[in-house]
């Protein structure tokens, strides 16, 4: 269960120059596509992988390659998704960061896979570090042969440029990235079209995560079926997991996708354990979007078996008791985690983050927030938390883009397996009016 | 949690003379050539960012303008971006814009305290710029620093695993360094395009 | 052509229609309300999402419905769609909560508001909304700035439906107002208190769907439902100098565009004919206009006085013997 794909060669000092990387095996990936398979042929490998997007949503990487509109005169765009914006995700910027060549050598397979002869990688703004690590690995692909016109002999020609956002979570969202990248306002596409037929400049356009773009090298060089075969079930090969919160040892873990949840939390090869030796009182899997957890359902499913870290485990039990892999964002809360707070906070961030297009969640996040707000400040009344549930639902599958589930089902979930909390902070504004009242639980 | 009066400002064009410099104007070339001849506004979001390290850290409306002139579109056009973004600096800004990370992750590691502990210390709340001008602060939203919380952000630099110690250290480094060039490293815009 | 069926109604329509369009079609109460899109203006739509539908088989050869509500007005039709508007009890509480979130931030103004009687938001809110408002919190209020000689912006009455930036854009040479700011705090404006002044700006507000932008030279001079809509029409060098005058009277109070009855104006006029020409000898009167909409202006009862009336409509007027 400890295999590593990703960060096989992390620890090896110089990676992120280009002759490092080169001399563990990078690029052999390019050599390959470029000089042995057709487009087809690297577009199958990846659907043979199962390879699944990393930026959240799972949805299979070969088949959203497929759907891009091959027929069409216009020049085709693959776009990385670098703008890592959600709470409790730094995977991506770590693997920018470590191993930028890893992200550059999927991005010319990738690439040539789909056609395309100019690719962007959207960075957020925040990532300035970011951008000159990248600049500078593209200077040397550049200049080894391995961008720009007739790579390696082949006739290939590609560019890669980098771009950056400006402060805006909402640009994580394919659609208003490519907005952003046309420098207007991050406003999500109404879709369709979809960027698959009319994307970046209303040419196909195929948008991916880092993470997804990065794996793409070393599947092409151990195969697809390999690859496939690596992971649990549908969950294929391994996945960056970014830990955070109450736990001890906080970080990015490249883990087999099967690996159990206890595991993860308690081994001292990952998360180890929950710092100062408290207990774990919740856990949000996926990136602040995915509903929220107790201990108790997070390491086991309602029907007791226990949980596993791969997108069908984390979502037994539906909306009810289960939760959603997402982007790999693990967050966890310790027993003095005041829940209704918490949830206040991040709710805040979608409001402030809400790009105001669309009626439900312009109106809706901000509406949550204030109510949470009264909650946790021990102004709460007895039918809020009925009110709070209630303009979840309708804020939920009325919006443009996803940003109004995300902001949705935080505030759903964290009723729904907390609701004592919210209760008890409506009951008792005496306590809650203090700053830090901490969990609840001692007060009861 | 402050009313919910909505009091934009109207901003006003004071018609001075704005121009890059021949290097940066070279960059700005550079920059534009990344993307299709009919798609220069695709520089904006790069160029705003170069123009606001340029031209004192924030976005005057002149500058705007300068740059909605390069990239052959409307003035509006820059304006409706500028307000969007959160990184665009419509006012005057401190030598140092600290951006405190306030979001989930960051607040349940101690990033609240981190934030009443900088507004205690250079006596200024959120938004506001110290009196010397030098240090703005800004309570912003995950900078995708959770594994390492609390974290802040001053100009290009990130800061994580933050102490009120190491605060202190900090604030006292950027204080004494008074020239007016910002410390070595916050000029990404040289560095890294 | 493709088959769609719209809550039991079939009808055909060409490629490329959407299944508001269809819905327009087939006409009646089955037709989604639209406070965003407008035919004519490219790009419009998607954003309100008051005129969600659900779609319960997606076409002949996918006939699984849609995991989502869609916006009718921006999805296009696909051959054996089937779609239920007024017949899902869950579009119709979808619907609901498109109102709320409209009206929580809204100032409820009616009685002061000159788009009163002719306002989408009223007859959205009439026909869906609550009698009651769940929201206990403090509106929110923008202070307020004036773009134009003749346009009054009242942005706390904004529904953001973008309309007004999509005249601007294609009637305009040169668009100097647009959204600014983000989530909750976005507004309308022109950020360097600019003044929207061209020859067409005046349309911004007949596309307006509610009383976020109006006309100042009609300012509290009267309810519309006082005033009596008549086709008129003048020769114009900028447009097609077909309006409607809004008249008291032998007074013409205000002029607008001729609009259907989804609101949408027949043509644009220019701001000469709206702000300009308000006296009737600049006109050439053809008729009462009838507005075929079911909003307070079509309650009242010049339609019955006017059978009785002794202005004919245009084609049945003959000219005075000499």
């Amino acid at each position: 269960m400890d295999r590593q794909i990703l960060l096989e060669h992390i620890a090896v000092p110089g990676i992120e120059t280009f002759d490092v990387f080169r001399s563990k095996g990078g690029y052999n990936a390019v050599a390959k596509v470029l000089k042995e398979l057709s487009s087809e042929d690297v577009v199958a490998e990846i659907k043979k992988s199962g390879l699944r997007g990393r930026g959240g949503a799972g949805f299979p990487t070969g088949l959203k390659w497929s759907f891009i509109d091959k027929k069409s005169s216009k020049p085709k765009y693959l776009v990385c998704n670098a703008d890592e914006s959600e709470p409790g995700t730094f995977k991506d910027r770590y693997l920018m960061e470590h191993l930028p060549h890893q992200l550059i050598e999927g991005m010319i397979v990738s690439s040539y896979a789909l056609g395309v002869n100019t690719a962007y990688i959207y960075v957020r703004g925040e990532f300035k570090y970011i951008i000159g690590i990248l600049n500078k690995a593209l200077r040397e692909t550049y200049s080894n042969g391995f961008l720009g016109n007739n790579i390696l002999g082949t006739g290939y020609n590609l560019d890669i440029h980098v771009h950056p956002g400006a402060g805006a979570y909402i640009c994580g969202e394919e659609t208003a990235l490519l907005e952003s990248l046309e420098g207007k306002r991050g406003n999500p596409r109404i879709k369709p079209p979809f960027p698959a037929s009319k994307g970046l400049y209303d040419s196909p356009t195929v948008v991916n995560n880092v993470e997804t773009l990065a794996v793409v090298g070393p599947i092409i060089n151990m195969g697809g079926e390999k690859y496939a075969s690596i992971g649990l079930g549908k969950s294929s090969g391994t996945k960056l997991i970014s830990a955070c919160g109450n736990i001890n040892k906080p970080g990015v873990f490249e883990i087999e996708m099967g690996l159990p949840v206890e595991e993860f939390i308690y081994s001292q090869k990952y998360c180890g354990g929950i710092s100062n030796n408290k207990k774990m009182k919740a856990v949000i899997p996926g990136g602040s979007s995915v509903p929220i957890l107790p201990a108790n359902l997070i390491l086991k499913t309602a029907k007791g078996i226990p949980r596993l870290l791969t997108y069908e485990s984390l979502s037994e039990g539906g909306f009810e008791t289960g939760t959603m892999l997402g982007s790999g964002g693990f967050i966890v809360y310790d027993e003095d985690t005041c829940i209704v707070r918490n949830t206040w906070n991040l709710t805040r961030f979608y409001h402030h983050e809400s790009c105001g297009q669309c009626s439900p969640c312009r109106e809706g996040t901000g509406w949550m927030e204030k109510v949470l707000h009264r909650i946790e400040t021990g102004e709460g009344r007895s039918h809020d938390m009925d009110l709070l549930v209630s303009i979840a639902s309708k804020i939920e599958g009325n919006t443009i883009c996803p940003l109004g589930d995300a902001a949705a089902w935080p505030v759903a979930s964290a009723i729904r397996h907390f609701r004592n909390e919210f209760e008890f902070h409506v009951a008792h504004p005496e306590i809650v009016k203090i700053k830090d009242h901490g969990s609840i639980e001692k007060y009861t | 949690m402050p009313g919910f009066k909505i009091d934009h400002i109207q901003y006003k064009k004071n018609n001075l003379k704005v121009e890059f410099s021949a290097d940066t104007l070279e960059k700005v070339e550079k920059i534009i050539a990344r993307y299709p001849a009919e798609c220069r506004k695709s520089a904006l979001l790069p160029v705003l960012h170069i123009a606001q390290e340029e031209f004192g850290g924030y976005l005057s409306v002149d500058v705007m303008d300068y740059v909605a002139v390069i990239l052959g579109i409307q003035y509006i056009e820059v304006y409706e971006v500028a307000t969007f973004y959160s990184q665009f600096y419509l006012e005057k800004t401190g030598k140092y814009v600290i951006e405190v990370c306030r979001t989930g992750p960051c607040a349940i590691c101690g990033g609240e305290k981190i934030s009443e502990y900088l507004q205690k210390k250079l006596k200024i709340s959120d938004g506001e710029t110290t009196s010397d001008g030098l240090f703005t602060l800004r309570e912003v939203e995950c900078l995708g620093a959770c594994g390492y919380a609390p974290a802040m952000q001053i100009n290009t630099e990130f800061y994580e695993h933050l102490t009120v110690d190491k605060i202190d250290t900090i604030l006292d480094l950027l204080t004494k360094n008074t020239n007016t060039e910002k410390p070595e490293g916050s000029r990404w815009t040289d560095k890294f395009f | 052509m493709l088959k769609i069926t719209i809550d039991n109604i079939t009808t055909e329509v060409e490629e490329g229609t959407t299944i508001l369009q269809a819905a327009r079609k087939i006409g009646g109460k089955i037709v989604p309300p639209a406070m965003c899109y407008y035919s004519k203006l490219k790009g419009s739509g998607g954003k309100c999402r008051s005129c969600l539908v659900k779609v319960s088989r997606n076409s002949t050869v996918d006939s699984k419905p849609t995991s989502k509500l869609v916006a009718s007005c921006s999805t296009p039709v696909q051959d054996g769609m089937i779609v239920q508007n007024i017949t899902s009890p869950e579009v119709l509480e979808a619907r609901k909560a498109i109102v709320e979130f409209l009206l929580i931030n809204h100032p409820l103004d009616c009685p002061v508001c000159d788009q009163a009687g002719e306002c989408d938001l009223q007859d959205l809110s009439f026909e869906h909304g609550l009698e009651t408002t769940r929201y206990e919190e403090e509106r929110r209020e923008f202070n307020q700035i004036d773009i134009g000689e003749n346009i009054k912006l009242h942005m706390n009455r904004c529904i953001l439906c973008y309309r007004c930036v999509y005249v601007a854009d294609q009637l305009t040479e040169k668009r100097v107002h647009g959204v600014l700011f983000r989530g909750d705090a976005s507004e309308i404006g022109t950020y360097i208190g600019n003044v929207v002044d061209n020859d067409f700006s005046g349309n911004v507000i007949d596309v307006c769907p509610v009383g976020a932008l109006t006309d100042k030279t009609f300012r509290f001079k009267s309810r519309v439902w006082f005033v009596n809509p008549m086709n008129v029409h003048r020769s114009c060098t900028k447009c097609s100098g077909k309006a409607a005058a809004w008249m008291f009277g032998d007074e013409i109070y205000r002029i607008t565009g001729r609009k259907d009855k989804y609101g949408e104006l027949e043509e644009f006029i220019c701001n000469e004919c709206r702000f300009d020409k308000k006296d009737k000898k600049d006109w050439v009167i053809e008729g009462p206009r009838k507005i075929d909409r079911h909003s307070v202006i079509s309650q009242n009862h010049y339609e019955k006085i006017v059978k009785q009336s002794i202005i004919k409509p245009l084609e049945e007027r003959t000219e005075p013997q000499e």
